[in-house]
């Protein structure tokens, strides 16, 4: 049965690493549904997010083959449950499509929607969100005359209470308790 | 004698800090010399000629040998990697010489095998611009490589081979790919060199999983019909003794994988053969009886395991194995065991109680003499008609004492190879198994014999093989490499025409091979050759063979429609493994 999984895939920061991400996801015909990249907290360490539809089967396979990349520091996989997360949107919509009636007001305070820029031509207005919110959100715009629409992907934060930086210390220390390597 | 006096001011002058002041070419060569590099298998270019100007400067540390294809390097560096336990060396230049050694690549990183390879890229301000002979390896190699990186600076050079060479020969090995751009080999750089020993997002040296180990430990001692299926990792690991001595200590018969072979002894009264569709009766069909499957340093491969839902029901499963990756892959296992093959077996060994199943043995006994009258003596010892390709390696084996490295190429020369040569030292078989890469077996054959010259090296090829690779033949002649070559001659591509006659009503589309005279290819090489035409002549040719010097070549004619048996066929489950059809 699939579902959506949220990967948080920590890596260092070396060129061709979501190449070779990609190359996982493809070679098991998986589509990215949403994709957010950025360096993390910890400095030179970076975050992708990446959202997928796979089988809790799969979804194992295709983490222990992520991990498994050189560069690669830890990979989690989440389900929707597991973790908060939003997305922005932007819309760009006609002024006197937004200031027709009490349109404009209503969907200020429905939607919890910020106003970035005003112009006799068109607003610009910022949504932050689940998809379903923002979904809900172009449908009641499309008709005022919507001319741009653009959103970012998932940005998420586990639940979970063990830090990536632990993880790291980890690393460190199992390195240094490190045997001699098998072939010389 | 004028260049080299040409050359001592600057090397005078060369020591800044008390580092050296050399060209990124040189600090590449140092490089390989500060990692016990002796042996590159290479073919120059445009690119990477910086790297050949000074490889001349180099004579006495590091041998080069000139390959007649990137292809035949590629292979060459993985055999030696694989008969020497170190890493294997490939150099090619820029373009279609990276690109050449795709395929040899994609086959090391199937049968993790630890190469390095170097290749050139053209000057890193072309990079993009589809200059000449320029192709994007690192996109291209990115899916076949462990680990892969292009240099543009000289200054990242030391680095970059440090670290290609601890990611390859670590963990589960692999091939690695440095590309270099032509300005950084010429571009000076003040030279020092530290091993790299540590990438904190790569740790190979996992922690012993105890409690899985200790959980193992009870289940083993619980079993009644349990089965050890181990594989190269084995051989990698350099396991063999703790595996024999589990397996003693067990009473556990043993079934090896194809890269498996020579992992345990095959006159050893628990070994019961080879795994996967043209390995051994009772391993297949006894595979379903099993109560108990421990898994060590293998990956489940579809050859193996036939029809996955059908395989093993009966049995729970513990697999050891170093990448976790591999693990519940194919097969879902009841017991991860994500360490390496020597280590887990040296803290399990102690946890299990002593024990035999002779009954259970006894079963694959009966198998043996099954397959030993339907299949073994018909192919080994037949007493009429053309000569068999089984009995051709027996007489190899016999006369070799089974002491001999063998190599193989793809097809039924390879499973001939497998199946009928008595392997008795690890690391004796040097095979294509995960690519099935025709091909293969001449480089890989050079490469063996460069890589131990105190070993007799022995390369089966089909005459289909042969003829993608036969230029190596001019390696064989310029360094003299006294390795043995037999060429099973049935003038078909036989495995594939076997799979024609059994699954495509005799359609032998394609797979008809018109030959030249091999024979006089070789001797036009310089190599002793003869062929073999009947069966009384057999073995007196192949003992002259093996007491020849240096390189001969062996051309056997065989049975023309000769099949491989037992077959699990496609799609079958191991216990349906056929012994005829």
């Amino acid at each position: 049965m699939k579902q959506e999984y949220t990967i948080s895939l920590f890596t260092e920061d070396h060129i061709g690493i979501l190449g070779q991400i990609t190359i996982i996801l493809t070679r098991r015909q998986i589509n990215i549904d949403s994709f957010t990249a950025s360096e993390s907290a910890v400095k030179g360490v970076y975050l992708l997010t990446i959202v997928v539809k796979t089988t809790p089967e799969m979804i194992q396979k295709v983490a222990r083959q992520m991990e498994k990349l050189i560069d690669v520091l830890k990979v989690f996989v989440h389900t929707s449950e597991q973790i908060i997360y939003q997305e922005i949107a932007l819309f760009k919509v006609t002024t006197s499509g937004l200031m027709s009636g009490n349109i404009i007001d209503h969907i200020v305070r429905t939607y919890n929607v910020r106003i970035l820029e005003v112009s006799p031509e068109y607003m610009v207005l910022e949504k932050t969100g689940q998809r379903t919110e923002i979904n809900d959100l172009l449908a009641h715009l499309e008709p005022l005359g919507l001319l741009q629409f653009a959103k970012s992907g998932r940005v998420a934060i586990t639940r979970q209470v063990r830090e990536l930086s632990s993880y790291l210390k980890e690393m460190d220390e199992a390195n240094r308790f490190k045997t001699e390597p098998n072939m010389n | 004698m004028y260049m080299k006096t040409e050359k001592e001011p600057e090397q005078a002058t060369a020591e800044v800090n008390g580092l050296e002041h050399i060209s990124g070419a040189e600090a590449l060569l140092n490089c390989l010399v500060e990692e016990g590099v002796d042996t590159i298998f290479g073919y120059p270019g445009g690119a990477i000629m910086p790297v050949y100007d000074k490889l001349v400067d180099y004579e006495g540390r590091l041998k080069h040998i000139l390959t007649r294809h990137e292809q035949g390097a590629a292979h060459a560096a993985q055999a030696y990697a694989m008969v020497t336990g170190k890493p294997g060396i490939c150099f090619a230049t820029s373009g279609p010489g990276a690109t050449n050694l795709v395929t040899g690549i994609a086959n090391a990183f199937l049968d993790s095998v630890p190469v390095v390879f170097i290749t050139a890229q053209v000057t890193s301000v072309l990079i993009g611009t589809d200059a000449f002979q320029e192709t994007d390896i690192i996109g291209v190699s990115m899916p076949v490589t462990k680990w892969n990186c292009q240099v543009k600076k000289s200054k990242d050079i030391p680095e970059a081979v440090a670290k290609a060479f601890y990611i390859a020969k670590t963990g589960r090995p692999g091939p690695v790919l440095v590309d270099i751009t032509k300005d950084a080999q010429l571009e000076k750089l003040d030279f020092k060199y530290n091993k790299c020993d540590y990438i904190r997002s790569y740790n190979p040296h996992i922690p012993l999983h105890t409690k899985a180990i200790e959980s193992a430990a009870i289940m083993i001692n619980h079993a009644e019909r349990p089965l050890i299926l181990a594989g190269h990792g084995v051989l990698i690991s350099g396991a063999e003794a703790e595996l024999k001595a589990f397996a003693e200590k067990t009473g556990i018969p043993v079934a090896l994988t194809l890269l498996g072979l020579s992992a345990f002894p095959s006159d050893h009264r628990l070994f019961t053969g080879m795994l996967g569709m043209h390995g051994n009766y009772g391993p297949n069909l006894l595979t379903n009886e099993a109560d108990l499957i421990i898994a060590i340093g293998m990956r489940f491969d579809d050859r193996v395991t036939g029809n996955l839902k059908k395989y093993a029901k009966k049995a729970t499963i513990i697999h050891i194995e170093i990448d976790e990756a591999e693990i519940n892959k194919n097969v879902a296992v009841d017991v991860e065991i994500n360490n390496d093959a020597k280590e887990a077996l040296k803290y399990l060994t102690p946890l299990v109680k002593a024990n035999s199943y002779e009954k259970w043995i006894r079963e694959f006994r009966i198998c043996d003499k099954t397959e030993y009258e339907k299949v073994v003596k018909p192919e080994t010892r037949p007493e009429s008609g053309e000569i068999k390709m089984g009995e051709v390696i027996k007489a190899v084996s016999d006369i070799t004492k089974g002491n001999a490295i063998i190599v193989t190429d793809v097809g039924q020369n390879q499973m001939f190879a497998a199946r009928y040569y008595k392997y008795s030292n690890p690391n004796s078989l040097v095979t294509s198994g995960g690519m099935g890469t025709m091909g293969f077996g001449l480089p890989a054959g050079i490469g063996a014999k460069i890589g131990r010259p105190d070993k007799e090296v022995i390369t089966f090829l089909g005459d289909g093989g042969f003829q993608m690779t036969i230029q190596e033949l001019g390696t064989i002649l310029q360094y003299k490499v006294p390795v043995k070559v037999v060429v099973l001659n049935n003038n078909y591509l036989g495995m594939v025409r076997q799979w024609q006659d059994m699954f495509h009503d005799k359609n032998y589309a394609s797979t008809e091979l018109v030959n030249p005279d091999f024979v006089m290819i070789s001797k036009a090489y310089g190599i002793p050759s003869k062929k073999v035409w009947n069966r009384e002549d057999l073995f007196s040719s192949v003992q002259e063979m093996i007491s020849c010097e240096g390189p001969y070549v062996l051309e056997v004619a065989v049975e023309k429609e000769g099949n491989v048996f037992p077959m699990v066929e496609p799609g079958s489950s191991v216990s349906e493994v056929r012994l005829s059809y």
